[in-house]
C-alpha cells in the first residue's frame, strides 16, 4: 500500500517514509484497490490450483468411469451366462445364446497372425534408423513415411482393403485351392500388419539409440562386423525394449476396428483356418450394438468391450512398464 | 564358437545389411500404393457439386457429401473446444506436479485412455449421453474430445516439462500470481509444443469411425442440429464402401481423398512446427 502511493506521486526512496505520512486521499483509495485486487489475485491462484488438481482427478475419473460402466453393463450377461460365456462356441442372438469363443480366438488369430508378418519389417526399420543411418534425407523420408502409416484413417485402410486386397487375396486363395472368397481372416491380418508397423518401429528406433556407445566401440574394437554388433550387442541390450514395442503393437491390433471389420466378413462361426471368414470382439461390437435389441444381447457385447478394455490395458500397461525400466536403467 | 573365415563374415555383414533395408523400404509400397490408389480414385470425384449437394438416392448421378463434410467439420470443431481447455489444463496439472499420488494415477490413467480401443470409448459414450439424451453429433464430439484428450496432455505435459524452470521463478520473483505466471510465461513458450499436439490429436480423430456408429449415427441430410444425428466423412466412407451401387462407392472415394488430404495436411502442418520451433514430442 506504501510503495504505491509513492510510486503514484513520483518520489525517490529517500523520503519514503515522510511522504507515505502526507500522502493524499487519492493515492491512499488507489492503494487499497490494489491491495484489493492483490487480494483477488490470490485467491483466483487458489482457485486456479484447485482447477488444475481437479482436472488432473478428472482422468482417472475418466477411466475408472469407463470401467466401471462396462462392469457394470456386463452384469446382466455375466449373471446369465456366466464364465462358460468365454468359452462356448455358439452365438445366436435370435434364440438367445451366447458364446464368445469365436470372437475372441477371430481377435487372437488376427492380431498374432498381423504380429507375425509385422515384425520383420518393424524390426528391420528399427534397426534401420536406429544404427545404420540415424541422419540424412532417405532416413528421414522413410521416419516420415512410417509416421505416415500410422496417421491414415483406419476406415481408408479398410476401403482400400475392400478394393484392392480383397481381390488379390482372392486369386492367392484360388491358387492355394482354398475357396476363394477374400474377405476373411487373412486378409485383415495382412492389413492389421501394415497398420501396426510404425508403433514397434518407432519405439525400437529410439530403444535402438539409446544402446550405450562405448557397448558398440567395445565390440568393434574386437574386431567385430556391424551386422555382428547388431547381432551381439544391440539386440540381446534392446531386447526388452524391442518387446515394449511389438506389445504396444499388439495392443493396436487387439483393439483396431473399422479397417478389420470391413474385410473380416463378419461371420459368428467359429473359423476354422486362416481363410475362413470370421469375426473380432471389436467388430461384433461394431456391427451388432446397434441392432442389438435384448437387454441380455447388449449385456454380452458389453462384456465383450469389457474384455477387449482389459486386455488392452493390461497389454499397455506392461509396455509402458518395459520402457519405463528401460529407460531409467 | 568356431572361428570363421573374415572374407565369410564380412560378406554376411553386407547381406544382412541389404535384407534389413529391403525389409525397411518394404514398408513404404503399401503406403505409397494406398496413397496413389485412393488420389488417383478420389480426384476426378471432386468438383463443386461434390462440394455442396448431399448424396441422391440410388440410380441418380451427381450426389455429393455436402452432410458429411458439414457434419465432420462440426463434430471435431466441438471435440476441439471440449479437450483443449481440459487437456491443456491437465497437462499443466502433470508438468507442476511431477510427484504425488493423484498425479502419479493422473499420468498412468492418462497411458491407459491412450491405449483403449475407440470402440469401446464408443459403446461408453452410448451409455452415458445417448441412452439418456438421444442420438447426437454432440454425443459423438464427447466421445471423439474422451479420445483426443490423452494425446493433448501428454504433449502439454512432455513440452512444459523440457522449460527451464527459471522461467517460472523469474515470474514467481516479479510476484506474479501462479495463474498469471502459467498463462503469459509458461504457456506462451509452450505454444508451439501445445499446438502441434493438439493438432495430432485433431488428425487422428477426424478419421476415427468406431466412436461415431453409435452417437452421432448418420444422416442423409445435410444437418446443422448438434442436437440430432449428423453424418461424418468416416462414416460416410464406412457406409458406401460395401455398397453395391457404383455412384455412392464413388462418393466414398471421393470422401476418402478430402479425408486423406485433411489428415495429411495436418500432419505436414505439425511437422513444420515441430521442425521450426525444434519442438520435441
Amino acid at each position: 500500500m506504501e510503495t504505491t502511493s509513492v510510486e503514484n506521486s513520483g518520489v525517490t526512496r529517500s523520503d519514503l517514509p515522510l511522504r507515505v505520512i502526507n500522502s493524499t486521499p487519492e493515492a491512499i483509495a488507489k492503494g487499497k484497490s490494489r491491495v484489493k485486487r492483490s487480494f483477488r489475485q490470490i485467491r483466483t491462484e487458489t482457485v486456479f490450483r484447485h482447477t488444475l488438481t481437479i482436472l488432473g482427478g478428472l482422468m482417472v475419473v475418466l477411466v475408472l468411469g469407463i470401467m466401471l460402466t462396462l462392469v457394470v453393463k456386463s452384469v446382466p450377461s455375466i449373471k446369465a451366462l456366466g464364465i462358460k460365456y468365454l468359452w462356448s462356441s455358439t452365438w445366436d442372438p435370435v434364440h438367445d445364446i451366447y458364446g464368445a469363443a469365436p470372437f475372441l480366438v477371430g481377435t487372437l488369430v488376427t492380431s498374432f497372425l498381423a504380429l507375425i508378418i509385422s515384425i520383420p519389417f518393424s524390426l528391420a526399420v528399427a534397426i534401420f534408423l536406429g544404427e545404420y543411418y540415424p541422419k540424412g534425407w532417405l532416413p528421414n523420408f522413410l521416419k516420415n513415411a512410417v509416421e505416415l502409416i500410422a496417421a491414415v484413417p483406419s476406415v481408408i485402410y479398410g476401403f482400400w482393403a475392400v478394393a484392392v486386397l480383397v481381390p488379390i487375396v482372392r486369386s492367392l486363395e484360388t491358387h492355394v485351392g482354398a475357396q476363394p472368397i477374400g474377405n476373411g481372416i487373412l486378409a485383415s491380418s495382412l492389413i492389421l500388419a501394415v497398420m501396426v508397423i510404425p508403433y514397434a518401429a518407432s519405439l525400437g528406433r529410439s530403444m535402438i539409440q539409446l544402446t550405450p556407445s562405448s557397448l558398440k566401440e567395445a565390440a568393434y574394437g574386437l574386431g567385430a562386423t556391424r551386422w555382428e554388433v547388431i547381432r551381439r550387442v544391440i539386440l540381446p541390450y534392446t531386447k526388452s525394449g524391442l518387446f515394449a514395442g511389438i506389445l504396444l503393437s499388439l495392443g493396436r491390433a487387439l483393439g483396431e476396428t473399422m479397417a478389420v471389420t470391413m474385410v473380416i466378413g463378419n461371420t459368428s462361426r467359429m473359423p476354422t483356418s486362416i481363410f475362413d471368414l470370421g469375426n473380432t470382439m471389436a467388430s461384433v461390437i461394431a456391427n451388432e450394438f446397434v441392432e442389438a435389441d435384448k437387454p441380455v444381447y447388449v449385456s454380452a457385447l458389453m462384456e465383450l468391450g469389457l474384455v477387449l478394455f482389459l486386455v488392452t490395458v493390461v497389454i499397455n500397461m506392461i509396455g509402458k512398464k518395459i520402457i519405463d525400466r528401460f529407460t531409467n536403467d | 564358437m568356431e572361428l570363421r573365415s573374415v572374407k565369410y563374415r564380412i560378406a554376411k555383414n553386407y547381406g544382412f545389411k541389404a535384407l534389413v533395408m529391403i525389409f525397411a523400404f518394404a514398408c513404404v509400397i503399401p503406403l505409397l500404393f494406398i496413397l496413389f490408389f485412393i488420389v488417383s480414385k478420389g480426384i476426378t470425384q471432386i468438383n463443386w457439386h461434390f462440394l455442396t449437394r448431399i448424396p441422391k438416392p440410388v440410380g441418380e448421378s451427381g450426389g455429393g457429401i455436402a452432410n458429411a463434410l458439414v457434419g465432420s467439420v462440426l463434430i471435431v470443431l466441438m471435440a476441439v473446444v471440449i479437450a483443449i481447455p481440459i487437456g491443456i489444463l491437465g497437462g499443466i496439472y502433470l508438468s507442476e506436479n511431477k510427484k504425488g499420488r493423484l498425479a502419479y494415477w493422473s499420468r498412468l490413467c492418462t497411458d491407459v485412455l491412450q491405449g483403449v480401443p475407440s470402440i469401446v470409448i464408443g459403446i461408453v459414450a452410448y451409455f452415458w449421453i445417448v441412452k439418456p439424451f438421444g442420438f447426437s453429433a454432440l454425443s459423438g464430439s464427447i466421445a471423439l474430445a474422451i479420445m483426443m484428450l490423452p494425446i493433448v496432455v501428454r504433449s502439454t505435459e512432455e513440452t512444459l516439462k523440457l522449460l527451464p524452470s527459471s522461467l517460472q521463478e523469474a515470474g514467481f520473483a516479479l510476484g506474479m500470481p501462479f495463474h498469471r505466471v502459467i498463462f503469459k510465461v509458461i504457456v506462451p513458450v509452450g505454444t508451439s509444443g501445445i499446438l502441434s499436439g493438439v493438432m495430432l490429436a485433431v488428425a487422428r480423430i477426424s478419421g476415427e469411425t468406431a466412436p461415431l456408429l453409435f452417437t452421432a449415427l448418420g444422416n442423409n441430410y445435410l444437418s446443422w442440429n448438434i442436437f440430432g444425428t449428423m453424418h461424418s466423412l468416416p462414416k460416410l466412407i464406412y457406409d458406401y464402401s460395401t455398397s453395391a451401387y457404383d455412384e455412392w462407392k464413388n462418393l466414398a472415394w471421393g470422401a476418402s481423398f478430402v479425408l486423406l488430404l485433411w489428415v495429411l495436411l495436418l500432419n505436414l502442418l505439425t511437422k513444420l512446427i515441430t521442425r521450426k520451433w525444434k519442438v520435441q514430442l
